[in-house]
């Protein structure tokens, strides 16, 4: 078996085990932690894919920025120091019946697809053709999402604004 | 690869795992030595001699606190996360010592030349947040998540300045591959980016833009390492030692390690970025001093006076407080390199 396959199986080992224990743990920080080991094997599947770009992206926003945050705001919500954060399951049978709906929809889309399965191609400077992209082709979407991402920062701030009389 | 072990031993699996250990060896030599060289230099920035017993100048000393913390219990407190208590002081270093990666030590020795160096480094230095956040939780103790928390926000906001910075470099340069910026800045002191890079004379007028960028990124790095100015996440007089409070023993060490590594690291990059990586500040003048072994050498020297300018500042300067920290990032730090991003783009542009 080449060392390819040997560390795709790995990763995916970790993912799963990590997103079995996001969903299952009774402690949110626990699976926010939990969270940390699933996005950063996805980024290790990228790398295997050689799409080296998206997968440091995908280290930098999701493990640098939205974990951290999503951390702080469950830190911040409680009693800073209480450990007794807990969830509790509510409303099993519709869950349990909607979930299994929705992976049965899922197995049923993975095996209809016909996939399109290529060699994955070794791109010297991604960068440049992403940046040549940004800036040419999709410089309209670029400048739109900037646009909305400026909207919800100062939406949000002015939410946690004080307001003074 | 641009790596002299792949020649010598090929490209297969050992060479691999061979690549990292002769930085691994250097991180832990330089991490002993350092922890000395920053006890002398204090001592001597405050008049006194500071560790002289053992051995001729103290030489053995960090040496020995090493072989009394191998030898320390290890006490995990009892209402501690045992698991993410533990494997806390792991990330944190590993996260710092995956960025060693892209450190050009010399032109034929570097991990990985990924052709996103730059951006690979800030991303993977963020991780050991994580760490940091996950000690100062899983201690169960004030102090160590206000610690942990202070660090986060700390390095969370000093990453917009660090990385703004360094695109000036980048848009000179065109490119975010280590190995690059260093062959790049060939030819002698004046070709550094610090003096504005190769170019013609008119490059005169992108000196003291890039001397305040320099200055920034340096700044802000130093936020990222924890230190002081910055280091109110261990600040002693209030915090007692922030997220190490309860650890204990050879994870101790581990914080240690980290912080001394990642002081190595980030004066690495700065030397890349603006200093001119392992080229020799006499350039074509004397073709000998531009061989290889030399390369490390002045690569080496240049991060470790960075290093030295790190322990100088941290002797020298109080600590600030929260407020000054944030009004200092967001109020001058930010607006300054984002004025030094427009003012390269336009030299750019007209040139």
């Amino acid at each position: 078996m080449p060392i390819t396959t040997i560390l795709f199986y790995v990763l995916a080992f970790i993912i799963v085990v990590s997103a079995v224990m996001v969903v299952f743990n009774k402690n949110v920080i626990h699976s926010a932690f939990a969270l940390f080991f699933t996005l950063f094997a996805i980024s290790g599947i990228y790398v295997l894919l050689k799409a080296d770009f998206i997968a440091i992206t995908q280290i930098m926003v999701y493990v640098g920025g939205i974990l951290i945050l999503l951390i702080f705001g469950v830190m911040l919500t409680t009693k800073i120091t209480n450990v007794e954060l807990k969830t509790k399951n509510l409303n099993v049978i519709p869950s349990v019946i909607f979930s299994l709906g929705i992976v049965t929809i899922l197995i049923f889309i993975i095996f209809s697809t016909k996939w399109n399965i290529k060699q994955a191609v070794e791109n010297e400077e991604t960068i440049t053709h992403i940046g040549k992209a940004l800036l040419s082709t999709y410089l309209l979407p670029f400048e739109i999402a900037s646009v909305v991402l400026l909207v919800a920062l100062i939406g949000s701030a002015m939410f946690a604004r004080k307001i003074k009389d | 690869m641009g790596n002299i072990l792949t020649q010598w031993l090929g490209d297969n699996l050992l060479t691999y795992i061979l690549i990292p250990v002769p930085v691994l060896v250097w991180v832990l030599v330089f991490a002993l030595y350092a922890v000395l060289g920053e006890r002398k230099v204090s001592a001597w920035m405050q008049n006194r001699i500071g560790p002289n017993r053992t051995d001729k100048f103290g030489l053995l000393q960090t040496i020995l606190d090493v072989v009394k913390l191998i030898q320390k219990e290890l006490i995990i407190p009892n209402r501690a996360d045992r698991l993410y208590f533990r494997i806390a002081p792991y990330i944190v270093f590993t996260a710092t010592f995956m960025g060693y990666a892209i450190l050009p030590f010399s032109s034929v020795y570097i991990g990985v030349d990924l052709n996103l160096g730059l951006f690979y480094f800030f991303a993977i230095t963020s991780l050991s947040v994580i760490g940091v956040l996950m000690a100062g939780w899983a201690s169960n103790n004030k102090y160590s998540l206000f610690g942990g928390m202070r660090t986060v926000a700390q390095i969370v906001s000093y990453e917009i300045p660090t990385a703004l910075s360094a695109l000036v470099v980048v848009m000179l340069a065109g490119t975010l591959s280590m190995q690059k910026f260093a062959e790049i800045q060939s030819g002698g002191i004046l070709n550094w980016y610090i003096f504005g890079g190769p170019g013609s004379v008119i490059k005169i007028v992108l000196i003291p833009i890039m001397v305040v960028s320099a200055v920034i990124l340096f700044i802000s790095t130093l936020a990222e390492t924890n230190r002081t100015p910055f280091d109110l996440t261990e600040a002693d007089s209030e915090l007692v030692a922030g997220v190490h409070i309860e650890y204990s023993g050879m994870m101790f060490a581990m914080f240690f390690l980290a912080e001394y590594a990642q002081m190595f690291a980030v004066s690495g990059v700065v030397t890349t970025l603006f200093l001119g990586g392992w080229q020799s500040p006499f350039g074509d003048l004397v073709p000998f001093l531009n061989t290889p072994v030399f390369q490390v050498f002045w690569f080496l020297a240049k991060s470790l006076f960075l290093v030295f300018v790190m322990m100088w500042l941290r002797w020298t300067l109080p600590r600030v407080r929260i407020d000054q920290l944030m009004t200092m990032c967001w109020k001058f730090l930010i607006p300054i390199t984002l004025v030094n991003l427009f003012l390269v783009g336009l030299y750019i542009i007209l040139t």
